[in-house]
């Protein structure tokens, strides 16, 4: 249910008190935090940013994907890739609602995005020069965002947790597709197979950097999972992803692009080369291949898409002074 | 008390959306959106929420229209029944090895 948090600002500090206690003990019991809750404003305000964001990423992530329905190779992978694209929009607005309950508004998250005051997923400023960048997109883009999501259904903000939920759900058919697509590919021509190969040499080191930056420079960590918004840590979640990836690589007769990946017996973790936080830090500042693109791709949508919603606004006003003539 | 959903400054009004997943289940709260009208709402409950065949069945409401109980009387409001387990079959221990009771 969409419902408004209430304001804050009017209790006395004794009442803030007992509610923060109320508050600590709902999170200690693992249960859930919901919408009409008192809540600490830093949580508010964390889970504002996390979902918001969470939100434009899906919408943004219709980019490079919606670019390539019509240069699918065939009816049936257009069908596929438009279903997978309008899943995306279905779960930035599962999303968008589950922030409303925050008490931020539709209108003030679009706005945000489109004047670039609010971030998205860095992973959607590369670009996708060929077919096989869906497959790669599929299986390590979607296939890390599961990875993230999956724990995040049991976030301890109920409208959050339960978006999660039948996100994932549907998340699971966008990373099968995108196996598909690769698996195809690398066992057809050798042109097929390096054209593979390369989508994967190119999306291998931004996904894993989707988990975010190592533990120990990820400043907001410990309070998200201290409030149990997060459950497991940055480097936990990318360690876990590079061990699904390894024998799905080899299914599929395509290389990791790390000479240095290998399990360690002795740590029970995967080694791996350093990832390059420059490059991601050039992408997070808005300096990536696609980044001012896909801001203006959205907001020329925005824009264009006015007169419909004025139109349909008008018309829901008209039909409803017909309606209270008639009665 | 704020109403829910009522938040000023949006374009559209919010509706809150319930599906009926089968024949014989209840509808159920699924989730909520934006529209400008309930027929337009209804549609967009359709695309939204049943793109796998997930209901035969499906209600849209505005979320004004919905009349909730006051989360600042914390437990107060369900107290009635705490103290009441007698209204529960398994106060009735006596009857625990007899057969069909």
């Amino acid at each position: 249910m969409t419902l408004t948090a209430p304001d804050a600002s009017a209790m006395s500090a004794a009442d803030e008190a007992e509610a923060q206690a109320h508050f600590d003990a709902i999170i200690e019991a693992d249960q859930r935090i919901e919408p009409r809750d008192w809540m600490p404003e830093a949580y508010r305000k964390t889970l504002i940013r996390q979902i918001s964001q969470h939100a434009h990423s899906e919408i943004i992530g219709m980019q490079p994907e919606g670019n390539w329905i019509s240069r699918a190779p065939s009816l049936k992978r257009k069908a596929i890739l438009m279903a997978k694209v309008q899943d995306e929009a279905g779960h930035g607005l599962y999303l968008y609602s589950a922030a409303q309950t925050l008490g931020i508004s539709r209108d003030e998250m679009t706005e945000q995005l489109i004047t670039s005051r609010a971030r998205y997923s860095s992973i959607f400023n590369y670009p996708t020069p060929t077919w096989a960048d869906m497959g790669a997109i599929g299986w390590l883009v979607d296939g890390a965002a599961i990875c993230n999501q999956v724990p995040l259904c049991r976030a301890s903000y109920g409208p959050y947790g339960r978006a999660m939920v039948r996100i994932c759900k549907e998340e699971s058919f966008h990373q099968r597709q995108g196996f598909e697509i690769l698996l195809e590919l690398s066992q057809g021509t050798d042109a097929q197979h390096a054209m593979a190969q390369e989508a994967v040499d190119r999306w291998y080191w931004p996904s894993l950097m989707m988990f975010g930056p190592p533990d120990d420079e990820s400043p907001n960590s410990a309070q998200s999972m201290a409030w149990k918004i997060k459950r497991f840590s940055n480097d936990e979640l990318r360690q876990r992803f590079v061990g699904m990836l390894v024998p799905q690589a080899e299914v599929l007769g395509l290389t990791l692009p790390d000479p240095n990946l290998c399990w360690n017996e002795s740590t029970q973790s995967w080694d791996m080369s350093e990832i390059d936080w420059t490059e991601f830090n050039e992408v997070l500042a808005g300096r990536g291949p696609a980044n001012a693109q896909r801001i203006q791709h959205r907001r020329d949508a925005h824009e264009n898409g006015a007169w419909v919603r004025e139109a349909a606004a008008a018309y829901a006003q008209k039909q409803a002074a017909r309606e209270r003539k008639a009665a | 008390m704020a109403t829910p959903g009522d938040v000023t400054g949006e374009g559209w009004p919010l509706y809150e959306v319930f599906v009926r997943a089968n024949r014989g289940l209840s509808h159920v709260h699924v989730g909520s959106l934006h529209a400008p009208d309930d027929d337009m709402a209804l549609r967009n409950a359709r695309d939204l929420y049943t793109r796998r065949n997930e209901g035969v069945s499906v209600w849209v409401v505005r979320s004004t229209a919905i009349t909730t109980s006051d989360p600042d009387q914390k437990g107060a409001f369900f107290e009635s029944p705490a103290g009441k387990n007698y209204r529960h079959a398994k106060y009735y221990e006596k009857s625990a090895e007899v057969p069909h009771l």
